[in-house]
């Protein structure tokens, strides 16, 4: 346990230490859509009856924030250890797989949630946001970042380089983001592109999240946990294996 | 007795390059075991497998009795690795890094012992500086405090004094040399044979993957060399015939004679005088390990091609 809680601890005094550049910065450029949006849509676009553009949308944008830096966090430190060389300390220490999955996951998480959080107390200053059932959204956003942090941690260990790591953020998780109704919801898109939306899983997450703020949803929230927790196992099912195997890590 | 480290059979191939062939190896608890070879012979392969950081095709690992795949929360314990590469993680100080791995093996509050270790390895005045801070020589330092947090009663250090000044090396094999005498056993490998030939007890050389010697050091010296020898610049260079039965060698003005004993020196000195040949230059020559290394690295080549 002592290793584990060792592991989680400098996982997260990783990130904390830099934390203008993997707390602030993230917050700052998510305010930043928000700006943009809010000024430019809200008197065009109405999502949901008596909801306003920018209060859609604010759900969205953290459930992004918290998407995009629960994967920076388990990839970047994997993939910069690997590099640098010293995560042979953690590969000769007796530290099982299932601890080393574990560790680099809840840091991911506690990542994803702080900057997460950071954006939406900031919002709240402005906009009066309502947050009708707090469980569904807090379920979510664990489970979403927990989901990412386990990519994050196969893409680590996958890449070999920073560049292939930046492929894999850039060609699978931002399109899968950005077409997963961060901006818009289900019921706006053409009929063919509704279909193609719910083969996105991250889609199912940000429906469920938004469930929690507004009690309303494209599609039925036990729906969208269920595959939220089917698509947590496989991805973490993966990941574990890549650890045990040694791929990547051990030659 | 148990052995410290067991290797039996153990194979590894990257690709078609066979980097390991058949290696079978015993290094008994207590001892100070050299691993030589040159570059590209297999060791940091041999370590790395032996560590668990790579994985071999073939064969089997065991350190104090635990194998190094099936067992390895235990090997790993008993085990601690000085890489050669000069890794470090840049986000943390020193004291960070030694306490952050004391709680990889799972040890808690292990203050007391980093602070030893810190104060044997001379880093005192560096504990609380950053890793990234560090000059290339205290990070070696770092390293070896990394290896030791859990007192690991078999130590491997991969080159520990590679591009290392001359004070450090004193500072370190002081420090490894008491822990060998606590009772840890150590394993070493360096280019610096005079090193290896100081410390160690017993050596194995390793060349294209395979075990080549496995000795005591005194075996592999006395047998693997022509044992001591007196080199000669000779005026007339021309060995009178009494001494052509002692010649090793005679090449470039230098005649090599070999010696049984120092009392035949006063034989080559009178045969000399006697044949009115004059003494230029004189140099006793003992054996060492770098003797033996060339040798066996000679023959070696001989032998492949």
């Amino acid at each position: 346990m002592t290793g584990f809680l060792t592991l989680l601890y400098k996982e997260l005094l990783r990130f904390w230490k830099v934390g203008f550049q993997t707390i602030m910065a993230p917050m700052v450029s998510t305010l930043l859509y928000l700006l943009i949006f809010f000024h430019v849509l809200e008197a065009h676009v109405e999502v949901y009856p008596d909801v306003a553009y920018t209060i859609f949308l604010i759900p969205g944008l953290v459930m992004m924030a918290v998407i995009q830096n629960a994967f920076a966090n388990s990839s970047s430190s994997i993939i910069q250890s690997k590099i640098s060389g010293n995560i042979v300390f953690i590969l000769l220490s007796p530290l099982s797989y299932h601890a080393i999955f574990l560790a680099y996951i809840l840091a991911a998480i506690a990542r994803g949630l702080l900057v997460g959080l950071g954006v939406y107390l900031v919002t709240l200053l402005f906009f009066d946001i309502p947050l009708q059932l707090p469980g569904w959204a807090l379920l979510f956003v664990i489970l979403g970042s927990a989901i990412l942090g386990a990519l994050g941690l196969i893409a680590g260990i996958w890449a070999d380089k920073f560049d292939q790591l930046a492929a894999f953020q850039n060609f699978i998780i931002m399109p899968l983001t950005f077409l997963s109704g961060v901006f818009y919801t289900l019921h706006s898109l053409p009929t063919g592109w509704q279909y193609a939306s719910h083969l996105n899983p991250f889609f199912y997450m940000i429906d469920g999240f938004r469930y929690g703020f507004f009690g309303v949803s494209d599609i039925s929230p036990y729906i969208s946990l269920a595959i939220v927790a089917l698509c947590l196992i496989a991805i973490s099912m993966l990941a574990i294996r890549m650890l045990k195997s040694g791929y990547k890590l051990r030659h | 007795m148990l052995p410290a480290i067991e290797v039996k059979q153990v194979c590894k191939r990257y690709g078609s390059l066979r980097a390991l062939t058949d290696i079978d190896l015993e290094i008994h608890t207590g001892e100070f075991f050299a691993l030589l070879g040159p570059n590209g012979a297999g060791k940091t392969t041999l370590i790395s497998i032996i560590a668990g950081l790579s994985l071999a095709n073939s064969g089997s690992v065991k350190v104090m009795g635990h194998n190094v795949i099936t067992q390895y929360p235990q090997a790993r314990l008993n085990l601690g690795v000085v890489p050669q590469e000069l890794v470090y993680d840049p986000f943390f100080t020193v004291r960070e890094v030694l306490l952050i791995q004391s709680g990889y093996y799972g040890i808690k509050g292990n203050t007391r012992w980093v602070d030893e270790i810190i104060e044997r390895l001379d880093l005192t005045d560096k504990a609380d500086a950053n890793m990234r801070a560090l000059s290339g020589g205290m990070k070696r330092r770092v390293l070896v405090a990394q290896a030791l947090v859990h007192k690991p009663p078999v130590i491997i250090l991969d080159e520990p004094t590679a591009g290392v000044d001359v004070e450090l090396r004193q500072t370190l094999w002081d420090f490894i040399k008491q822990l060998n005498q606590d009772g840890h056993t150590v394993v070493l490998t360096t280019h610096y044979l005079e090193e290896a030939e100081t410390l160690c007890n017993r050596v194995a050389m390793l060349k294209d993957g395979k075990i080549i010697a496995l000795d005591s050091m005194q075996n592999l010296i006395g047998k693997m060399t022509s044992g001591n020898s007196v080199r000669l610049r000779l005026s007339p260079d021309c060995l009178p015939s009494a001494l052509h039965e002692l010649q090793i060698s005679h090449d470039g003005g230098i005649c090599e004679l070999r010696i049984e004993n120092y009392a035949q020196i006063e034989f080559i000195l009178t045969t000399l005088r006697s044949e009115n040949v004059q003494i230029l230059e004189m140099h006793l020559q003992q054996p060492d390990l770098e003797d033996v290394f060339v040798n066996l690295m000679r023959n070696g080549r001989k032998q492949a091609k």
